[in-house]
């Protein structure tokens, strides 16, 4: 509680994200306009809304903007080396099958450098939740193309226009095989929270990305105008399609975004698949794995 | 704004915000988003030049908390005030 506590009608209230987050880290480092923080803001109250022990719950973040996602949340959180969240998760949720693993990073970390982990943990369906705050630009570093920006869309490394084609992540998540795949936008705040929720309670690979305003580089690099407009521009242009097939999503520069629930489905995770082949194989003398003390 | 001046005499606030005017850095989500669309710039600024967002009309606000929800910097919330009283209730019945 702060110093001087909110008082409405004689009663004293908090605002209710702020249990989850290190407040002597507050104000963060991102900028103005930047929508990294809503993202924050949704798993915040997913978490409040899901009912999961926080004592069981990890979130492992890589390097970018995004990764600082860990530094601010107050859980067990890690803050790891570039594009590595995935492996360091994996190896945390393997040790300690109890913990709820969530994977927080950004397009360029999960993508680019760690693109190989992302397509290999999907595959084995590892037990995570990944989140992946698309904003089509590295920017810490200052406004390099990702694997994810637009063709057409301006960057320090594309000063012509971007001319390569970009990764549709829900369709690459899809065809390697998570359970659990979803895409909004920092303007659906109430879809998210509950995209969120849904995937801390989802059992396998789940993954949602995140599309956000970049404003200090992306956008202004661009000509884009501000964070606000950024998002005003995702409230005009996305079109919520459930059913749609991931390769058929859109999201062209400045174009038409399709948003929802792609996937939701049901597969063995990677330590059921090896506790059943392990039993199948050797019989009553292998122990399973990770189950004795109630697995998630 | 002169003709709907008697009917928003009759509105009352189903809730009201709180900022925290040193952690704003006054993006402009919570203003633009706001359902109601009854938060602005607040003409003062905080330590860092950014205009934090104030209630303007205060009766609009239905402390619906979106404004909470939209802000990247944890820096506003809503509250209603029905939930407020149940809080005030429930302490009450437990005391």
């Amino acid at each position: 509680m702060s110093a001087n506590p909110d008082v409405v009608m004689g009663v004293e209230v908090e605002n209710p994200v702020m249990p989850y987050l290190r407040q002597d880290r507050l104000p963060h480092i991102w900028c103005p306009g930047c929508g990294i923080g809503t993202t924050v803001n949704c798993f915040a109250r997913a978490l409040t809304e899901c009912g999961l022990d926080l004592d069981q719950t990890a979130i492992v973040s890589g390097i970018g903007c995004t990764g600082r996602v860990a530094g601010y949340l107050d859980l067990d959180s890690f803050h790891t080396t570039h594009g590595r969240a995935i492996p360091f998760a994996t190896g945390l949720k393997v040790g300690n099958p109890d913990l709820k693993v969530v994977v927080y990073s950004g397009d360029g970390d999960l993508t680019a450098i760690g693109g190989n982990h992302f397509v290999h943990a999907a595959r084995r369906n590892m037990d995570l939740l990944c989140i992946c705050v698309n904003n089509f630009t590295y920017g810490m570093t200052g406004g390099q193309c990702t694997p994810t920006s637009p063709v057409g869309a301006k960057q320090t490394t594309m000063p012509y226009g971007n001319f390569e084609h970009p990764f549709n992540l829900p369709h690459l998540a899809d065809a390697c095989g998570a359970v659990y795949v979803a895409r909004w936008t920092v303007y659906h705040v109430k879809q998210l929270t509950r995209a969120m929720k849904e995937g801390l309670n989802k059992k396998g690979f789940a993954f949602i990305e995140v599309l956000s305003p970049c404003p200090t580089l992306y956008s202004r690099r661009n000509r884009l105008g501000d964070g606000v407009d950024q998002v005003k521009y995702y409230k005009e242009r996305s079109k919520i399609n459930n059913d749609v097939d991931t390769k058929d999503l859109s999201l062209e520069f400045q174009g038409d975004i399709t948003v929802g629930k792609f996937v939701d489905r049901e597969r063995e995770t990677w330590l059921d698949a090896m506790n059943n082949r392990f039993t199948s194989v050797i019989g009553d003398k292998y122990e399973p794995y990770g189950v004795t003390n109630g697995e998630k | 704004m002169t003709d709907n001046a008697p009917k928003k005499k009759e509105k009352k606030a189903k809730g009201t915000v709180f900022v925290r005017k040193e952690i704003c850095k006054g993006c402009s989500y919570c203003i633009d988003f706001c359902p109601p669309r009854c938060l602005d710039f607040s003409p003062d600024f905080n330590a860092k030049g950014y205009h934090y967002p104030i209630l303007s009309p205060p009766e609009g606000c239905t402390g619906c908390g979106l404004c909470g929800l939209y802000c990247p910097d944890f820096a506003i919330y809503g509250v209603k005030f029905k939930d407020v009283e149940k809080l005030k209730q429930d302490a009450a019945d437990a005391a």
